[in-house]
């Protein structure tokens, strides 16, 4: 992205071809300067993708046969875990709304963390679509211009444009505002808030196109619903705001960086609704299928109770309905809410139960039984297992080094003169930022 | 050495090894790379191939069928006639479920031979219903069982493909002629048209066809039975390659019972208009308006 400016500014100001890569370069030193703690970290993650790149690499040369997948259940893991993680990243506008469209001046200082969080999650999905191809070799086939792009009748396409979007404008704003902040100057709204209000409503357009690419599939019944898209959405409010807080308490524990109460409580009043909502949502759902009787609740009955003796989701799903309720109650219960460790149980619990529901739990009921009615079930190979847990790595990776870099500066301790950061002049004293076209 | 150096140092160190241990992990990629040829990579979608092009990528196919399964093969490219609108249709009350069609299909199409491939599933199903439910397509007994009927299904050509909707660089499409095809070498292997196919009709080559020099049907073509390469989408072409030049699909003169009936259906005389005109047929799951092309029919 460029990050432009006007030349009245230039003229009296550090020109950006000295600043930017003293910018770039300060922020390399970020990144790979740390504690033991974190080199340690690094290490593991990086351990872990490697062996999931070796999984990978094995796959694309002998072929998915080495997945569990097949013509019966021709999505897995892979897409699975491709849908949980564009929730993940829609899930990190739940801070921007509060911060931009609220002016809530706290949720403002840490609102990059899940700008930056989106990011992360962003790529991770894109590395799902990449490992679920048989022809990773053919990638260039789906870029515009070069390749055959079947937009936008191909919903597939529609995808790949809104996930590409939304990581350009998360990286423009984060890049934009590090940038700015780096240099102690006050960002120009013009340069930044536009974009936030795109980014907004993209958020929601990307776990949509999501939805869509299943909804969208008269074939599947399973899939085949209108609620699919909006709990999507519930579900992505629901993780995102999950992982954000607990960051935030990692972050709070292991740096320097202050991080208030105040954007935890938010996110915990905005997760007491989506919780609720995603909940009632799915017993819409079940209630739908199960009492309408019809040849329709095969794939229902399938995840929920077994379908001829087949039940190899059935203990994941009522694991990942419990985890959500036990989250419910928790986050409803003021006393229990004021105990940390039980809150952050909660939080992870509540994590993993959405990715079995929206992961496993809604991928593979689409395929089982088979749109001829065969039961064919599914099991995840240690190749599979290997990948997914590798571009988990990568995420997380990405996701510590862009705090790494961004804390520091966005906290004022690192900038171009090295001079601290005022508080009383950060954007969050900005003049009204103007509403988006 | 000061300690500002010495961390430096090490994290140029510990960059080079992460970066080594990086090419050693995706070491088996360049093993798959290094049997794919420049020119296949760069191939244009098969739309947009000239037909010097196309002799030279056809030439191609041919050497590499040679070189990795010994086969002299011939691989053409045929294209639809004017005039045609290819269909399908199939007697049930005569089908007695022996599957040789889809061995035939399997011979014919140069199927993969461990997995015994074909693009036909035959289900056996409960006379008096037509719940999918209570129809098996690994039924392992003699045949025709009593209280049952036989139903094959394969591509059923729809006329509305969800299919070829989804595709994201058109890898599949439908051709004048009504056979949907699929580029082999265009495909990214997505498996998006597989979930949306509602007949089941659509294969993915899991892993590269396994399949003897002396087995191989030689007579091929490019869009359909040519050995398909791996990671990429397959399904029936209704045998194109022997019915645009005026045979009748392998299926279909494998049946012992004339159940099939295949033809023109733009040609009033033709079997297949007929049988359409006097018959009480009808199609799958028509409410998901896919408008297939294959038809079924009983005859009592
Ligand atoms: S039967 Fe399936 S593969 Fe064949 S045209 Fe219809 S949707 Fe496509
Ligand atoms: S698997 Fe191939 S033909 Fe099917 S949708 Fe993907 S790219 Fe298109």
């Amino acid at each position: 992205m460029s990050r432009k400016t006007t030349a009245k500014e230039s003229e009296e100001r550090p020109k950006h071809w000295v600043s930017y890569p003293r910018f770039l370069w300060r922020s390399l030193a970020l990144a790979t300067d740390g504690s033991w703690a974190f080199y340690a970290w690094m290490t593991g993650l990086t351990a872990i993708a490697l062996v999931g790149a070796n999984a990978w690499a094995g796959q694309v040369s002998s072929g998915m046969g080495v997945t569990g997948m097949s013509d019966h259940v021709s999505w897995g893991l892979y897409i699975a875990n491709f849908t949980f993680a564009v929730g993940l990243a829609a899930g990190g506008v739940m801070m921007v709304i509060p911060a931009y469209l609220y002016h809530d001046d706290e949720m403002h200082d840490v609102v990059i963390v899940g700008e930056l969080l989106a990011i992360a999650a962003l790529i991770v999905s894109l590395g799902f679509v990449v490992a679920d191809l048989g022809r990773p070799d053919r990638f260039w086939h789906l870029l515009p211009g070069i390749g055959r792009f079947n937009w936008p009748i191909s919903m597939l396409t529609w995808d790949v444009v809104v996930l590409n979007g939304y990581l350009l404008l998360n990286l423009h704003i984060c890049g934009y505002l590090l940038y700015m902040r780096f240099l102690g100057r006050k960002p120009n709204p013009k340069w930044y808030v536009p974009f936030v209000f795109l980014s907004v409503i993209w958020a929601i357009s990307v776990h949509t196109v999501t939805a869509f690419l299943y909804s969208g599939l008269g074939g599947r019944p399973f899939w085949n619903s209108a609620l699919l898209a909006p709990r999507f959405l519930a579900s992505a409010f629901v993780t995102g705001p999950a992982f954000i807080v607990l960051a935030l308490q990692v972050v709070r524990r292991t740096t320097s960086f202050r991080v208030p109460e105040g954007p935890i409580q938010t996110l915990l009043k905005i997760m007491r609704v989506t919780v609720l909502v995603n909940l009632f949502m799915a017993g819409a759902e079940v209630f739908t299928e199960f009492y309408t009787g019809s040849s329709h609740v095969a794939a229902a009955r399938y995840l929920y109770i077994g379908l001829h003796g087949k039940t190899a989701l059935v203990p994941w799903i009522w694991t990942g309905l419990a985890f959500n309720v036990f989250a419910a109650i928790v986050l409803h219960t003021p006393k229990l809410v004021a105990k940390r460790p039980l809150l952050n149980l909660a939080l992870v619990l509540v994590f993993s139960g959405v990715w079995i529901e929206k992961g496993m739990g809604l991928i593979i009921p689409g395929f089982v039984p088979s749109t001829m009615h065969e039961l064919v079930e599914y099991y995840p190979t240690l190749t599979e297992w290997k990948v997914t847990a590798g571009l988990w790595a990568v995420g997380m990776m990405v996701f510590t080094i862009a705090l790494k870099v961004a804390l520091p500066i966005f906290g004022g301790e690192v900038g171009a003169g090295e001079r601290s950061w005022k508080r009383d002049d950060a954007p969050d004293s900005d003049p009204e930022p103007a509403p988006a076209e | 050495m000061s300690a500002l150096n010495r961390r430096r140092l090490l994290k140029g160190a510990g960059a080079t090894l992460g970066a080594l241990a990086f090419a050693k992990a995706i070491e088996p990629v360049f093993e798959f790379t290094a049997n794919l040829s420049g020119d296949e990579f760069l191939q244009k979608h098969y739309r947009e191939l000239s037909p010097d092009d196309l002799r030279t990528v056809l030439a191609r196919l041919e050497a590499e069928t040679k070189e990795k399964y010994g086969a002299d093969v011939t691989i053409r490219d045929i294209r639809p006639q004017d005039g045609v609108q290819f269909g399908y249709a199939l007697n049930l009350s005569t089908c007695i479920g022996c599957r040789r069609c889809a061995e035939a299909c399997h011979v014919e199409n140069n199927h993969d031979r461990k997995t015994h491939q074909s693009y036909i599933r035959v289900f056996e199903m409960q006379q008096g219903s037509f719940d999918m439910e209570q129809g098996d397509a690994t039924y392992d007994h003699p045949v025709p069982q009593p209280g049952r009927y036989y139903m094959p299904v394969q591509c059923q050509q729809c006329d509305n493909p969800p299919c070829t909707k989804v595709c994201p660089v058109e890898a599949t499409w439908k051709e004048k002629d009504g056979i949907v095809v699929v580029d082999y070498n265009w495909c990214i292997g997505c498996r998006y048209c597989e979930a949306a196919c509602p007949y089941h009709a659509r294969r993915f080559n899991w892993e590269a066809p396994e399949i003897s020099a002396e087995e191989i049907n030689p007579n091929q073509s490019y869009l359909s039975n040519r050995i398909r390469p791996q990671g990429v989408v397959e399904k029936c072409t209704f045998c194109l390659h022997r019915t645009r030049t005026g045979a009748l699909p392998a299926c279909l003169e494998a049946c012992p019972t004339g159940a099939r009936v295949f033809g023109n259906l733009l040609d009033p005389d033709s079997e297949i208009r007929w049988v359409l005109e006097n018959k009480r047929v009808f199609v799958l799951k028509e409410e998901l308006g896919a408008r297939p092309r294959f038809f079924y029919f009983f005859d009592v």
